[in-house]
């Protein structure tokens, strides 16, 4: 194990977020209390409650996912695509390194941004509602997976795109919608059934479902169907970007 | 020289791009440890292709190569420790500082950070004042000195440059050579690209050629120069003639173009070039001349050359 490999893209990686801290923190936070401000309170105060939670509350889990979600990609598809767009990956590619280690580097460093955010997130919004969380240890669980395997999904946009176009394509046309309507910020049973429906197919809204009941105890789906649905995701990015480094996909021409 | 064990051995190494453009057709070549290999060829020859294969940066289609002995598929980790790449382009992240830039080279080749060993290679390119400086504002020249660098980070044992005087200015060309000196010392063997012969006749113990993907000529450097040394004069006669006369023998004219032209050739390296007395000859033989031409063989002829006697 190249541990020294590892260790070096970590760092930079981590070193480049430094760089434009006030774009990859700042903007998250305000955009967030920006949302309590418009949902919480302004929408808020016509919805009571939903599930006997208090609708600020109910939003916060939602929110997390949507920052950590969209946050994990660009970082991660970023963190890749720019050394393949500078030219700068030559040294990735020619150095005595594995493609678990490129992984643990790049995704490793994605994850951990995406990890730093939803916490300031959480603190943010401790400062506009009261919340408590039932069940710690599936909070984090979900946490966790959720920046790893998204960041991990970046990582596969990131070697897929060869343009700043396709860069933004799937986040912008698939995740957006996607969290919007995965019940970040209402639950499902507020749709009429025929959209309850449509929504089951969204993946997204077993994320959110189960990292919601890990705060309230309420969900949409199964918590259990949730965990299933996230290390399902998991594997198959791990899988994919497996077979990516194996083809020397985009990579090695 | 001639005795020692290749460090670098390439079997048939042969490169089909996607496009179906073959770059690579077959190339057997061994490197020897400590030596400085020079490849010249003109622009799309497959000299990046060679080094990239052997570096990990392209796949290869046919053949193999090891490092020190180990195959660079099956033991890419020990083969990629050994080496240390220039590439031929500029590239350099755009948000970085110099220091951290080399830093994060010898991380990626497995090397724990020595901050002194770090400052000494930045003093010896000149580069110590530029340490806190962001790569993107550097200039072109300090550009190329800060990929040495890295290359360097990690302590190689064999270092690649792909042309690396292109577009660089006399001084760090001086800089560059006194490190490949002090390299060469050390036992680093270094095999550079270049388009320019004086380069390859500067500091190469061997020179390559690579045309249209195939190697044709591999030869110590004296050997390639004795070749590069020719020159030509062509004399241009009033009055065609149908062979060479008796008495010019000695010279080993050629004519050509039905007769009104004689071709000599020699050795510019030598004192006595024999022109003079080629010139008194001429005239003794009763031939008029109407024009003289010399021509030193360019590497463009070479590769002609070399060319032709592959067909
Ligand atoms: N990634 C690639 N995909 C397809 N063709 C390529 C690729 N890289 C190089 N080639 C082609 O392979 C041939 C050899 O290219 P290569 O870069 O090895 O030449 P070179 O000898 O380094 O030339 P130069 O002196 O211009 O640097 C060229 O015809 C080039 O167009
Ligand atoms: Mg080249």
């Amino acid at each position: 194990m190249n541990t020294e490999a590892v260790k070096a893209i970590y760092r930079a990686e981590m070193r480049r977020t430094r760089n434009t801290l006030l774009q990859s923190i700042a903007t998250p936070v305000i955009s967030t209390a920006l949302y309590f401000v418009v949902f919480g309170s302004a929408i808020g105060s016509r919805i009571q409650s939903v599930n006997d939670v208090p609708y600020g509350a109910f939003i916060v889990p939602g929110l997390m996912m949507l920052s950590i979600l969209t946050q994990s990609i660009s970082n991660a598809s970023f963190g890749i695509f720019f050394p393949k767009f500078t030219g700068t990956i030559y040294e990735v590619m020619s150095a005595p390194i594995s493609f678990l280690e490129i992984l643990l580097g790049y995704v490793g460093a994605a994850a951990t941004k995406s990890m730093i955010l939803g916490v300031l997130i959480l603190i943010t919004a401790t400062f506009f509602v009261d919340l408590r969380i039932a069940h710690p240890f599936w909070m984090l669980s979900f946490f966790l997976l959720t920046c790893i395997s998204f960041s991990l999904f970046g990582f596969i946009i990131g070697l897929w795109a060869d343009n700043f176009e396709k860069l933004q394509l799937i986040p912008s046309l698939v995740i957006t919608p996607l969290v919007f309507l995965g019940g970040s910020f209402y639950s499902i049973d507020m749709l009429p059934e025929f959209w309850q429906k449509v929504s089951l197919f969204n993946p997204v809204l077993y994320l959110i479902s189960g990292f919601r009941w890990s705060f309230f105890e309420v969900s949409d789906v199964s918590m259990g169907f949730s965990l299933a649905m996230i290390l399902l995701f998991l594997l198959t990015c791990i899988v994919v970007v497996g077979v990516m480094f194996r083809t020397g996909y985009k990579l090695k021409p | 020289m001639d005795n020692a064990k290749p460090i670098v051995s390439i079997r048939g190494l042969a490169k089909t791009y996607a496009g179906g453009h073959q770059a690579l057709k077959g190339i057997d070549l061994d490197i020897r440890e400590g030596e400085i290999l020079a490849l010249l060829g003109p622009n799309g020859a497959g000299k990046t292709t060679l080094i990239s294969l052997i570096c990990g940066l392209v796949s290869p289609s046919a053949g193999t190569v090891t490092v020190a002995g180990h195959d660079i598929i099956k033991d890419y980790r020990k083969t990629r420790e050994l080496i240390g790449l220039v590439p031929q382009e500029l590239t350099l992240g755009a948000f970085e500082k110099v220091g951290n830039t080399v830093l994060f080279s010898r991380g990626l080749y497995g090397k724990a950070p020595n901050a002194a060993f770090i400052d000494d290679l930045l003093a010896e390119l000149s580069l110590s004042d530029k340490k806190d400086n962001m790569v993107q504002q550097l200039s072109g020249g300090m550009k190329r000195r800060v990929l040495i660098a890295k290359a360097l980070s990690h302590e190689p044992r064999v270092l690649f440059l792909d042309e690396p005087t292109a577009g660089v200015d006399v001084e760090l060309r001086k800089d560059m050579w006194a490190i490949v000196e002090r390299l060469r010392q050390s036992g680093v063997t270094i095999i550079l690209t270049t388009h320019y012969i004086e380069e390859a006749e500067e500091i190469a113990d061997r020179v390559g050629v690579i045309s249209g993907g195939e190697l044709l000529e591999l030869e110590d450097k004296s050997t390639l120069m004795a070749k590069l040394g020719k020159k030509q004069l062509v004399i241009e006669l009033k009055n065609a003639v149908d062979t060479v006369p008796e008495q010019l023998s000695e010279y080993g004219l050629e004519l050509s173009a039905n007769g009104s032209k004689l071709t000599y050739t020699f050795d510019a390296r030598q004192e006595r070039t024999g022109m003079t007395a080629l010139l008194t000859s001429l005239s003794q033989a009763g031939l008029a001349v109407k024009d003289l031409n010399t021509s030193q063989s360019s590497l463009e002829d070479i590769f002609v050359d070399i060319v032709k006697a592959d067909a």
